[in-house]
């Protein structure tokens, strides 16, 4: 039935514009989303399927998938911590200067991430202010996975701190008063009655960010020292590739990172929905 | 357990919520703490329950329970149930989740044994009517249900005072009536003491044993229902406990005349305003010797056991509003345009200087 109404709309849709509007989004989509893609896939088929198996299978490139999600993880799993953190203390509590953190919040959506890369190489390199102070006590960032995850971290605190945000402010203060005037401890209040809220948010964003993560190249390059097998990211491996002019070898490679990519973000907004769903009164 | 606040102040910023305030609230009472909004009424309940703090200076306030002092008990050990006015459920969790909850979280030496947890909560849900939802998640309850939860949930840790933040102002004017009803027969039952906030009179009247009136942060009247409605102590009671009308107008030789209006009252020279309750107003064909108030029928509407009329004149600077009989509406034959004359059958009269309220009632 919907569908047949779909079909036959012109005359009985309320809401003007649907034709013109749907078509420029179609449009857009195509050309921003969909033929790069596709030109990616005509890339790859100058491959055969063993050749192809064999570029993503390489030593080196294997390597790199490790450092990336080893790296990815560790960003993700600290921005889980702080991001929650931040939203927490920009919802919860009123303080001069709350604003101005509000907006900092996006700063790395808005900085080049070149940008990002080369400030925190500068100062986390041995000669760099905070290199200088940590280095003399066995703390090496600079050129290590652990300035990579710093740089993933950098570029992708926003996913959490912007998704769990919303449902922090959604969740009314008179829960936890709630729960406290029926004698919970603080620990007790917010592990049964705010978390339960606030777990899929942290997912969804963490989730993002691990994603977002995956993909860095800007701000990783310059902090990651880049040797072979040991802090060579997934998507150097492509800019090398590129630079030998070895295009099919790029693509085969970037498929691998757009299908991982893809199939997170599917999974993530399949489980966010059903969860939303079962919390706003659809059968448990 | 009874409650006793003293010298209980409550400032935010630079302005006073609270002035200092004493109460006694009686073991086994239903209080209800009446005002508009920003009368403090809500600070007061919070400040009872401990979650808001009373000032510490000039004079810090006390609030004892019984003879417990608690004015220093955080919340959760304060031993009080507190139902919101948007329920404040805990949407995750099932309708038995949500009742549990108080027990679950008590430290493991008090805690009840499962079986005895689940005994309970049945044993509440059943007093509430609300059994047969156990496994329901509040989205999937009416607001009415989802408040019966609330409370439920509230009473099950067995608290010494139950404290409700406008626990039917969410509701629609049906499902607050049987609220209403149901929340005194149950407080009659359990005998607990309970204080309520609400801004609507007749929901403070109807549920209880006292109201407390308030406005400005002051506490303006503390009486039984019906003293308070016969028996305002100023003008600010008055006017807050029902529908007024007012009649102002200069006194000379014992008549006070406003434009082409006139009544005979026994007051000294002067400017004067008198204020009458809606039945108060009788309406008739003819001035008397007494009152001469010319007035049109504006608005009629009969639902109720009375007819509610709304009636306007030069001489008034607001419409007046009169309730009359059926019996009487019929036999004048009352229509929207028609003329007619009222008279009072009492009126009241504050002095301005609210330190001494004075009322005068008198029989026209």
């Amino acid at each position: 039935m919907s569908q047949l109404a779909f079909w036959r709309s012109g005359s009985t849709r309320v809401l003007p514009g649907f034709g013109l509007s749907m078509g420029i989004s179609v449009l857009f989509i195509s050309l921003v989303l969909l033929l790069p893609i596709t030109g990616l896939f005509g890339q790859l088929s100058e491959l055969s399927l063993a050749e192809y198996f064999a570029i993503i299978t390489e030593g080196r490139v294997v390597a790199s998938y490790m450092v990336t999600i080893g790296a990815a993880a560790v960003a993700a799993l600290v921005n889980a911590v702080f991001g929650l953190l931040l939203a927490w203390v920009l919802v919860r509590y009123e303080f001069p200067g709350k604003r101005l953190l509000d907006a900092l919040m996006d700063l790395p959506f808005a900085l080049p991430t070149a940008v990002a890369g080369i400030t925190l190489a500068t100062l986390y390199a041995g000669n760099g202010w905070v290199g200088n102070i940590i280095e003399p006590m066995g703390l090496q960032v600079a050129y290590t996975w652990v300035g990579i995850a710093l740089a993933m971290a950098f570029t992708s605190i926003p996913f959490v701190v912007r998704t769990v945000q919303p449902v922090l402010e959604d969740l009314p203060a008179e829960v936890d008063e709630a729960a406290m005037s029926l004698g919970a401890t603080d620990g007790v209040a917010f592990r049964r009655v705010i978390m339960p809220h606030l777990w899929p948010a942290l997912v969804t964003g963490t989730g993002l960010a691990f994603v977002r993560s995956l993909g860095e190249f800007g701000a990783i390059i310059f902090i990651a020292g880049n040797m072979p097998y040991e802090t060579e990211i997934t998507a150097l491996m492509i800019f090398v590739k590129l630079q030998e002019y070895d295009y099919a070898g790029a693509s085969a490679i970037a498929s691998v990172v757009l299908f991982v990519s893809l199939a997170l973000l599917l999974a993530i907004n399949i489980w966010q929905g059903r969860f939303v769903r079962r919390l706003h009164g659809g059968k448990g | 357990m009874s409650i006793r606040l003293q010298n209980i102040a409550k400032h935010f910023a630079n302005t006073q919520a609270l002035e200092p305030i004493n109460l006694d609230i009686h073991e086994g009472e239903l209080v209800g703490l009446l005002g508009p909004s920003g009368s403090g009424k809500t600070t007061l309940l919070r400040i009872i329950a401990g979650l808001e703090n009373a000032d510490r200076s000039p004079q810090p306030g006390k609030i004892l329970f019984g003879d417990r002092d608690v004015t220093n008990v955080h919340v959760r050990d304060r031993r009080i149930g507190f139902v919101f006015q948007h329920y404040a459920l805990f949407r995750h969790m099932s309708v038995y989740d949500n009742v549990a909850f108080g027990l679950t979280v008590m430290p493991k030496k008090r805690r009840p044994s499962n079986g005895e947890i689940r005994a309970r909560v049945f044993r509440l849900l059943e007093m509430v009517q609300l059994q047969h939802l156990a496994n329901r998640l509040p989205a999937q309850l009416s607001g009415g249900q989802q408040q019966r939860v609330s409370l439920a949930r509230a009473l099950a840790v067995e608290p010494d005072v139950l404290l409700l933040d406008e626990p039917f102002g969410a509701l629609d004017a049906k499902v607050r009536q049987d609220l209403r009803r149901w929340l005194r027969r149950l407080h009659d039952e359990l005998n607990f003491t309970s204080v309520f906030v609400t801004h609507d009179q007749e929901e403070a009247l109807e549920l209880s044993d006292r109201v407390v009136v308030m406005s400005n942060g002051r506490i303006e009247q503390i009486d039984t229902p019906d003293t308070l409605y016969r028996a305002p102590k100023n003008r600010f009671v008055f006017e807050f406990l029902g529908d007024v009308n007012h009649l102002e107008g200069r006194v000379r030789d014992g008549v006070l005349t406003c434009g082409d209006a006139h009544l005979n009252v026994d007051l000294p020279d002067g400017d004067e305003e008198l204020l009458l309750r809606p039945h108060e107003v009788r309406l008739a064909e003819e001035p008397s010797a007494e009152s001469h108030l010319p007035v049109t029928i504006t608005a009629i509407s009969p639902v109720g056991a009375e007819v509610r009329v709304e009636l306007e004149a030069d001489w008034l600077a607001k419409p007046w509003l009169a309730t009359v009989r059926h019996a009487d509406f019929e036999r004048l034959h009352m229509r929207r345009g028609q003329r007619l004359f009222a008279h009072p059958r009492q009126w009241h009269r504050f002095k301005e200087d609210a330190k001494t309220p004075e009322q005068q009632a008198r029989v026209a």
